[in-house]
């Protein structure tokens, strides 16, 4: 049915400023994903991946001061982050949180309810949704027990990674964004990862996957790469533009963009 | 203001929902405390002259305390002095001579416990629950009696216990908390007016959960219930109290106590959820809550354990505690105790360690918003004999905003040195990290708060009998229910 949008975009971000603390950190940042789609944010540390990420989700410490983000038509600029989840916006947390003594298994039912029935449909009960979340695990090799412990607590670096593949998986969302799944992996961790989310890849879904490092997309193949720093995206372009950082890093970027704002 | 503050200042402005007064004719007695309001009590229960003797001498040593301003004041907690001769000490809604059943219960009574969701009609019971309902000074009705006969379970008021049961009130009664014991425990011991008992004989499983439900109604009254469990040689029973009353600006006084004594083998589980009325959000009005629990495993292999929800009062001073004489035995303590508005809550547990191989656990969860303070309080003593004994204690604090106060006292006095003792403690407070993250998997930050402190109390409430742990959960919701601007 989605393929009704074909030609309207996911997501549609425009001179979008945002600040936290009275800090700007985002300096008028254009991007548009349509369905279909992943897009890669590469940047260095500190340029505002992870605050993109969060402004999109709707954390309540970063305020966008102005300009446009609408998702799927809608603005999300004064909305509430649990409707942005409910209409299908899905944050993939690159440090996610403990909350003692709920089980995940318990908190996932409880999210996914609460997205069920702002959208008038049957809740879950805990053995449909025990059957419905049997059937998702293998999708990241989870251990099945794993979901029955209290929510991220005692999880490795790697279980928590798994962990939010999973959640995606469970939550089917039109949007996600995944903000450095791969920062402390290892190398079969990170297969397992980028399998499980290229398995959640479809015509209809839309990704932005935020990274540091080029190497999770030679197995998350995105469709367009972008180059955010401090603040503004420089440079768009397809997959080679992730090798390029990969080889000459994101001075050499930087470097030629001063040269370029001397010379103009 | 983030959302998560508007909950926090909606957790602390939570109203109180049964705060509604039965309209219904009541015999009461003059405000003030007397030898003469003894006599009164005592009278009007048609007392045995050994049950009118040990109120005076209760009465006698509670007045020596007050010339003596003994009035304990060690407590974290502040509230102006509790005058004494402005309560009334019994109250009792009128109504024939004896019931014969249920249909001669003042039907105002009857909706009352319907509004508390506590049917007293059989037929609409709850399944598998026996009701004892004690309506200020008196109890209303016991349900299931004649079925627990059968099994030889004595489950009455305590007026009908020391009338149809004597021997027993006499041997027991006192034996755990005598008058002595504290300043309250010596008032109770005067002017108590009626409660639970419970008797289970050697070798009998209570095949149902017993409850009493507490409710103050009348105006000006102070509640000084009594409730005795008596668990003989390899018995087990689950019992469960809950509590409540109307809103008033003017404090009430509650004054219980409460003993077990299981013999070999024998367990008893007590359950209380405690919602008196907790004042308004100003600090006004509300339940002054000062009970003397206390629990003896007199036999060898035999256990009490102790769980409490305390989200009501105004101040709440209670600490259930265990004597563990016999070897071998067990002494628990699970508590969760929320205190919002200007609620003060200075609750824990004392374990006595005297019997060999001894052990305890202690895990308490306090849960402090708005002006709150919350202090746990607690004392693991072993004596030199009860040696291997073993104790375990978890005490951790949860603050919802800036103004609440969250405080732990433990003792710990340990006189011998083969006993194995363990203390972990922490504070926390619901961090925007949790509520954002509940946020993001669709969770609005009201249930987020419910789903984080549920997760909080969860090693508590899986102590509870499930029905009440369902009961609790919803109890913890509604005090934590507003919306979120």
């Amino acid at each position: 049915m989605d393929k009704v949008k074909n030609g309207k975009s996911m997501l549609n971000i425009t001179d979008l400023h945002a600040s936290i603390g009275g800090t700007e950190i985002l300096k008028g940042l254009n991007l548009t994903v349509n369905p279909g789609e992943v897009h890669a944010i590469m940047g260095p540390n500190g340029s505002g991946k992870s605050t993109l990420a969060y402004l999109l989700s709707g954390h309540p410490s970063y305020e966008a001061t102005s300009g446009e983000m609408l998702f799927d038509g809608q603005d999300l600029v004064n909305m509430l982050p649990e409707d942005r989840a409910r209409l299908g916006l899905f944050l993939c947390f690159q440090h996610p949180t403990e909350v003692p003594g709920v089980r995940m298994d318990h908190f996932m039912r409880a999210g996914l309810n609460s997205v069920l029935r702002s959208k008038s449909l049957d809740e879950m009960d805990v053995l449909k949704f025990d059957k419905f979340l049997n059937s998702k695990v293998d999708i990241v090799e989870m251990d099945r027990n794993l979901v029955k412990r209290s929510v991220n607590e005692g999880f490795s670096g790697g279980e928590k990674k798994r962990n939010e593949i999973l959640q995606m998986a469970i939550f089917d969302p039109k949007l996600s964004i995944l903000d450095e799944p791969d920062s402390g992996l290892d190398v079969d961790a990170l297969r397992i990862v980028a399998n499980g989310i290229n398995q959640l890849r479809s015509e209809e879904k839309s990704i932005i996957l935020v990274t540091h490092y080029q190497r999770i997309l030679n197995y998350v193949v995105p469709d367009k790469v972008h180059i955010l720093i401090n603040g503004r995206i420089v440079k768009s372009g397809g997959k080679e533009l992730a090798l390029e950082i990969e080889t000459n890093g994101y001075d050499n970027i930087e470097q030629s963009l001063a040269n370029d704002q001397h010379s103009g | 203001m983030t959302a998560s503050n508007q909950v926090v200042k909606d957790v602390a402005a939570q109203e109180y929902k049964y705060g509604f007064v039965t309209d219904v004719e009541s015999e009461v007695a003059p405000p003030g405390l007397s030898e003469e309001t003894v006599r009164f009590i005592s009278a009007k229960k048609n007392e045995p002259e050994w049950m009118l003797e040990g109120r005076l001498k209760a009465y006698k040593y509670f007045t020596t305390l007050v010339d003596k301003e003994q009035v304990p004041d060690w407590a974290h907690l502040r509230y102006s002095p509790i005058n004494f001769q402005d309560i009334i000490y019994y109250s009792a809604p009128k109504q024939k001579v004896s019931l014969e059943n249920l249909d001669q219960v003042d039907p105002e009574i009857l909706k009352t416990y319907e509004r508390l969701g506590i049917p007293l009609q059989e037929q609409k019971r709850l399944a598998g629950v026996a009701v004892d309902a004690v309506f200020d000074s008196v109890s209303i009705a016991t349900t299931f009696q004649a079925e627990l006969a059968k099994k030889g379970i004595i489950f009455c008021s305590m007026s009908e216990a020391v009338q149809n049961h004597p021997e027993l009130v006499k041997k027991y009664l006192g034996s755990v908390v005598p008058y002595t014991d504290n300043f309250f425990a010596a008032l109770n011991a005067a002017v108590f007016s009626d409660g639970s008992f419970c008797y289970i004989p050697k070798g009998v499983r209570c095949p149902m959960e017993l409850t009493t439900y507490f409710r103050i109604n009348t105006e000006g009254s102070g509640q000084f219930e009594r409730t005795l469990i008596i668990a003989e040689e390899s018995s087990y029973v689950s019992y469960l109290e809950g509590c409540s009353a109307p809103m008033r600006d003017e404090n009430q006084l509650h004054a219980a106590v409460v003993e077990l004594i299981t013999e070999e083998n024998a367990e008893i589980k007590y359950s209380t959820i405690q919602n008196w009325y907790p004042g308004d959000e100003q600090g006004k009005g509300g339940i002054y809550n000062f009970v003397t629990k206390r629990g003896k495993c007199a036999g060898k292999n035999s256990k009490i354990s102790w769980t409490q929800v305390e989200t009501g009062s105004a101040i709440t001073w209670k600490y259930p505690s265990v004597i563990l004489q016999g070897d071998n035995s067990i002494g628990e303590f699970y508590s969760v105790a929320l205190t919002k508005g200007y609620q003060q809550a200075d609750t824990g547990t004392k374990m006595t360690h005297i019997g060999k191989n001894t052990r305890s656990t202690i895990i308490a969860k306090g849960i402090s918003a708005g002006h709150a303070n919350n202090t746990y309080r607690g004392l693991v003593r072993v004596n030199p004999k009860a040696v291997n004994s073993w104790n375990f204690t978890q005490c951790d604090s949860l603050l919802l905003g800036d103004q609440c106060g969250a405080h732990t006292t433990p003792y710990v006095e340990v006189k011998n040195n083969s006993s194995h003792l363990e203390h972990e403690a922490f504070t926390s407070k619901v961090s925007e990290a949790q509520i954002f993250y509940c946020n993001q998997r669709g969770i609005s930050t009201e249930e987020a708060h419910s789903v984080i402190i549920n997760g909080f109390c969860k090693e508590v409430f899986k102590q509870l009998p499930l029905e009440f742990a369902v009961e609790a959960t919803r109890l913890l919701e509604m005090n934590l229910e507003g919306t979120v601007g």
